[in-house]
């Protein structure tokens, strides 16, 4: 889904908030979060693609205004009412006030029926494809050309696993794109790497 | 028409994490000493002084260094470090004077959290994930590491289950320290790729 979390490129933000050697947490509540997300998967409540899209199916107004680890919660807490676990009304009930809670899932999607291995050196394509469901392709590379620079093993396919659709376990590849075809005359020079999956590419033509 | 939705204030996060806590706990989903040993993990075990012992080890020993670059999950491994099962693949990117690496993860927060510790509140945040795939040489000039004009920059969004991990330059003035000596410079911020590790 084109959803706010989808940020590379997003123009208007301001300076990183940067401090040397900023700690990974703040908060008591934090640390606990973190351990009652982590403890779900370990007991298969839910797998880390469904964590990420709960994440990503937060109303827009709420994602850009929580914590990091209000979207961890909001996600742990979204899976646990879609899975039956608990009620929304138990939980706000136990909280004392609203529980904001992730936006319904839209169907996923199993592996490209026409995917095909590629190998280091091969120019590729992202394919100019949108889903209603989860999918680990950032908008910023959709429809551009780059060239393969990695291969990883092969991972359980996102765009099927956020949504309990069985599918094949698919390889990434990291495609190495030129920051300015990713935004002609106006991005610093560099080059930028994205991890792939195999049914997001097709083969480019010898000219990018 | 009557409307029986009552508009309720959103309870404070506080209360929100107590109340999932206490629900999952009367499942037995949330037993006090998983969570514990999960605490203990993501703030005593998952420490950049993990990746820190790697960089030190791959200054000190090139032999090391050439596993490390060809293989990172196997490599980490000869340290007693482990990856998640769901990170089967750790790629190290070597900076050098006219290559400079940085990584991200544009969609989320995606790192090795195990070898680099969990990552910090700017790694995640909006400003980084949307502009230092776009601006990233401007953002890390802001950052304090303002890069020759001839250094090329290479940026690695994490958004696959591959992870990554920057193999800072060494300090020319620290060759021959010892292992232990090393790996007390090396800060997660140079593992990230957006500061050098100074040695001082």
């Amino acid at each position: 889904m084109d959803g706010m979390h989808d940020l590379g490129g997003k123009q208007g933000f301001g300076p990183v908030r940067y401090t040397h050697n900023a700690t990974a947490f703040h908060e008591r509540w934090e640390v606990l979060v973190n351990s009652l997300y982590g403890n779900a998967v370990r007991h298969g409540v839910f797998n880390m693609d469904e964590y990420r899209h709960a994440i990503e199916r937060m109303d827009p107004r709420h994602y850009v205004t929580a914590s990091y680890y209000e979207r961890s919660l909001t996600s742990l807490a979204s899976l646990c009412v879609e899975k039956g676990l608990v009620s929304r009304e138990e939980l706000e009930r136990r909280a004392q006030g609203a529980f904001p809670l992730a936006m319904p899932s839209a169907p996923g999607r199993g592996n490209a029926p026409t995917r095909q291995q590629f190998a280091i050196g091969d120019r590729v394509r992202v394919r100019d494809e949108s889903v209603p469901g989860h999918m680990r392709m950032p908008g910023y590379v959709r429809g551009k050309a780059g060239v393969v620079v990695g291969i990883s093993p092969a991972y359980p396919f996102p765009d099927a696993h956020a949504h309990g659709i069985h599918s094949d376990d698919e390889p990434t590849y990291d495609v190495r794109f030129r920051s300015e075809d990713l935004w002609p005359g106006s991005a610093d020079p560099a080059l930028v790497h994205v991890g792939l999956f195999e049914s997001y590419l097709e083969p480019a033509g010898q000219s990018a | 028409m009557p409307d029986d939705r009552v508009v309720k204030r959103t309870a404070p996060v506080e209360a929100r994490v107590e109340a999932i806590q206490g629900a999952l706990a009367e499942r037995g989903l949330a037993d006090a000493a998983a969570i514990e040993d999960l605490a203990h993990k993501a703030q005593e075990e998952w420490i950049p002084r993990n990746g820190a012992r790697v960089v030190a080890r791959a200054w000190a020993d090139p032999a090391f260094k050439a596993r490390l670059l060809a293989n990172g999950r196997d490599a980490v491994a000869e340290l007693g470090l482990a990856m998640p099962a769901h990170h089967r693949h750790l790629v190290v990117l070597e900076n050098t004077p006219k290559v400079q690496n940085v990584i991200c993860c544009t969609l989320c927060s995606c790192t090795a959290f195990t070898i680099i510790g969990l990552p910090p509140d700017w790694y995640k945040d909006l400003a980084y994930r949307s502009r230092v795939v776009r601006e990233s040489r401007t953002v890390l000039r802001e950052m304090g590491l303002d890069l020759a004009p001839d250094v090329e920059v290479r940026v690695w969004d994490t958004t696959a289950d591959t992870r990554y991990m920057v193999l800072p330059e060494q300090p020319a003035h620290t060759r021959g320290w010892s292992e232990e000596q090393l790996a007390a410079i090396v800060t997660r911020d140079s593992m990230i790729g957006v500061a050098r590790v100074q040695g001082t």
